[in-house]
């Protein structure tokens, strides 16, 4: 028994609390899965890491079928004139790739899915602040992804991700039910980030300062105020373009006076700030991870911490870069690529500050490791090739070609997506208590880094040539370009195969995972793993920061020691 | 932590240390919600700037159109409505669950008054065929783009008017909570966060009003 004085999120000022150490029990006989039985239990939770669990389920779904377009788009492309699909379906493929890999797999995958479970453990909180919220979103989600299947089974849609006007207030396709589909998921994305900004604030277990808060909880942070603030003018734009194609409202319309222009400013303004909603969580679970497996403190704790909230506010400030070409004026174009060249900044201070943590770090390469180094490869080129495309001379050569479609998979797929695997992986064994088979786990991450870097790499070499994005069909100088990199999508599909075939086998018949397989010194990891249905049995109290990683273990397992004695 | 929520008032949900945390924490969310609102509505007039720098003119001559008598009362009774959601929280913080009530429901009335005045401006637009868009008919205004006022105008307080009646549904339904004797001056976080959201409808209309009837 011991005394510790902290300051409780609630009042901010200090107290002095009695303390003991809880050591988490390594075989726990309840957790969360067996608390809570039944599907019934399940579909109507309120507990934040059913929910985690579910949304990861659902993102896996979309993921699997935006991959099995993406593979059947690669295919097609074998040969320079058809392969074995029409041109309008191919237009509808490559549009419905990339709806779903964006609005239903990367938007949420990171956030609502590993944030939800992770997010109100990292706070030592019992759940999220508005756990039926939380539940509403899971549900809304749903909705959004029904109207989007009724799109699927009637017209299909064939207007490109991003629903350009005039051509979505004219395609015959069901631009309507795509367009209310996500519409309605967006309202999914604005509760979770609600949600997430309340718990952060309020819900922070005693002790847990600002500074002590995990990075992991800054990125979330920072994507959750993106999402609150820039969803909102999506659902608008979506909103006045199925206003449009009912009424003919006339505000996109140059035929009635409107402006396609306008259009395009109010979708960047939305799908820009998007883009760091995607990748900012991924910069959250690297500095969880690096961390971990360097058994060393973070190098520049709130020049990362502070950067996330760098890159959400010049986030807002940069979507004209997707209109240089647009007919915007020449000082917008010139100020917008200035300010595209910002961003660098705080993101190139992340890849430093991480790289610097590992210097003298005892690394232990596990699985989650792996996928840190592929994303600092990955991430990293797509970062520069980022700066090219906001240069202006460079951008008019490359605008709509292969080069940009190579820069963003650099981005979404080498950031965000093999940050998401780190993650997968490094909390593998706490959502499910149960360890995967590391030789399989790291043949698959070799894979994926060779089948990605075959998929894409051609990519930028072919777009610098002038390849078209979108295109069905290309010239014959192109072929060798397409075919390297239609083998390259087979390997990365192999590769997410053999990752869905060990995770799904070590849920039967994997080794029993530790409480704390990897000496993490983060909150979550002090609980049973799986844990409890209210994460901790006690009232965790937090006297160090989270990567102290000179620090004794049992200065990391303290809790209140008398909660009755406590005012509560 | 099992033994922390037996010492629970029923009111504060499990994962919550205390009343007061509960009642912070839900204030803040729904301030964070407004902000997504304003955000919202932050695109239409963003689109509003637009085209009123693009038709200066078509602005000032199709708010003639306007019954800018009726849109004052309109603008009275959204005013009346606030100050009437302020006092129902005074009372809930003042344990008076009468007063509570009665002005509940002076709140709905008032929002209804509101939606039956702008129901008949509209079916008297409706009436000239000043339709939003392409359905657009009305000739007394010349202008070749006057059907791009009326496409903002409906947008703005179409919307609007949705979140008048979501609104009028959220008070019902504090009212019926109010009325199974739910609130009191130590919880009326509900009270208190939807008071919340109606002067941010209130506050929306107090920009329309000016923006679309009073242009000179």
């Amino acid at each position: 028994m011991a005394t510790a004085e902290v300051s409780p999120a609630s009042t901010g000022t200090k107290k002095t609390f009695k303390v003991k150490r809880y050591i988490p029990s390594e075989n726990p006989k309840k957790t969360f899965f067996t608390e809570e039985r039944g599907l019934w239990a399940w579909l109507t939770t309120v507990d934040h890491k059913k929910i985690g669990l579910m949304y990861l389920g659902s993102v896996t779904f979309f993921f699997l079928l935006g991959g099995i377009l993406a593979l059947l788009l690669r295919t097609e492309l074998l040969t320079p004139a058809q392969t074995f699909i029409e041109a309008d379906t191919y237009n509808q493929f490559f549009t419905l790739h990339g709806a779903i890999m964006v609005f239903f797999v990367l938007v949420p995958s990171i956030p609502a899915a590993l944030g939800n479970f992770v997010l109100p453990m990292q706070l030592g909180a019992k759940d999220v602040a508005f756990p039926r919220l939380n539940l509403a979103s899971l549900y809304i989600y749903i909705i959004g992804a029904i109207f989007t299947f009724i799109a699927l089974a009637s017209n299909g849609l064939d207007t490109g991700w991003t629903f350009y006007t005039p051509y979505s207030t004219e395609s015959t396709s069901s631009v309507i039910w795509v367009t209310m589909g996500v519409f309605i998921l967006g309202f999914s994305s604005i509760l979770t980030g609600t949600n997430f900004i309340a718990t952060i604030h309020k819900l922070r277990a005693p002790g847990i300062t600002w500074s002590k808060l995990p990075l992991n909880i800054w990125a979330l942070y920072a994507t959750s105020i993106m999402q609150v603030l820039a969803t909102p003018v999506l659902a608008i734009t979506l909103l006045l373009l199925t206003m449009e194609r009912f009424l003919g409202v006339g505000i996109f319309d140059p035929s009635l006076g409107g402006d396609p222009v306008l259009y395009q400013h109010f979708f960047w303004f939305y799908s820009h700030p998007a883009v760091y909603i995607m990748i900012v969580p991924g910069f959250g679970i690297i500095s969880e991870v690096i961390t971990t497996f360097s058994k060393k403190h973070i190098f520049g704790y709130w020049a990362i911490a502070l950067s996330s909230l760098a890159i959400a506010f010049i986030g807002f400030l940069v979507w004209g870069h997707h209109m240089f070409t647009s007919g915007q004026s020449a000082v917008a174009t010139t100020v917008f690529s200035f300010l595209t060249f910002l961003v660098g900044i705080p993101t190139g201070i992340k890849i430093l500050n991480w790289v610097a943590t590992l210097y003298k770090g005892s690394i232990e390469m596990k699985t989650p490791m792996v996928y840190v180094f592929v994303f600092l490869f990955l991430f990293s080129i797509g970062g520069f090739t980022g700066i090219m495309l906001g240069a202006l001379s460079a951008d008019i050569h490359l605008h709509d070609t292969y080069y940009v479609v190579a820069h963003f998979h650099y981005v979404m797929m080498g950031g965000t997506l093999i940050a998401l695997l780190a993650g997968l992986h490094y909390w593998w064994p706490k959502m499910t208590g149960k360890m995967y088979n590391e030789f399989q786990a790291k043949i698959g991450a070799a894979l994926i880094f060779i089948g990605f870097n075959m998929t894409f790499l051609p990519q930028f070499i072919m777009g610098s040539q002038g390849m078209p994005r979108r295109y069905y069909n290309y010239i014959d100088q192109f072929t060798i370009f397409h075919q390297t990199s239609t083998i390259g999508s087979y390997i990365l599909g192999v590769g997410f195969l053999l990752i869905a075939y060990y995770l799904a086998k070590s849920l039967m018949s994997g080794e029993r995972a530790g409480s704390n397989p990897w000496g993490s010194r983060g909150l979550e990891w002090q609980s049973t793993s799986p844990p409890d249905l209210h994460n901790f049995d006690h009232t965790p109290v937090v006297i160090n920061g989270p990567y102290d990683y000179h620090k004794p273990m049992e200065e990391f397992q303290l809790g209140l020691a008398n909660a009755h004695d406590e005012k509560h | 932590m099992a033994n922390h929520s037996t010492s629970h008032p029923t009111h504060v949900q499990h994962h919550f240390v205390d009343s007061d945390q509960q009642f912070d924490t839900a204030k803040l969310g729904m301030w964070v919600f407004l902000v997504n609102e304003i955000l919202f509505f932050g695109g239409l007039f963003c689109a509003y700037i637009v085209y009123r720098a693009w038709y200066p003119e078509l602005f000032q001559m199709a708010a003639l159109e306007l019954n800018t008598f009726w849109g004052a009362v309109n603008t009275v009774v959204l005013i009346g409505s606030s100050l009437t959601v302020a006092m129902a929280i005074r009372s809930a913080q003042k344990n008076q669950m009468k007063g509570l009530k009665i002005n509940l429901l002076i709140t709905i009335a008032l929002a209804v008054v509101f939606m039956v005045i702008k129901g008949f401006e509209y079916a008297h637009k409706f009436e000239l065929g000043i339709f939003p868009g392409d359905f657009y008919t009305y000739e007394g205004l010349d202008h070749p783009q006057a059907n791009v006022f009326f496409g903002i105008y409906y947008m703005l307080t179409g919307v609007h008017a949705l979140h008048v009646l979501i609104g009028i549904g959220l008070i019902f339904w504090i009212y019926l909570r109010a009325r199974k004797g739910e609130f009191s001056s130590e919880y009326y976080t509900p009270v208190e966060i939807t008071g919340l959201y109606w002067h941010l409808v209130d506050l929306i209309w107090i920009f329309l009003f000016p923006l679309l009837y009073l242009i000179e």
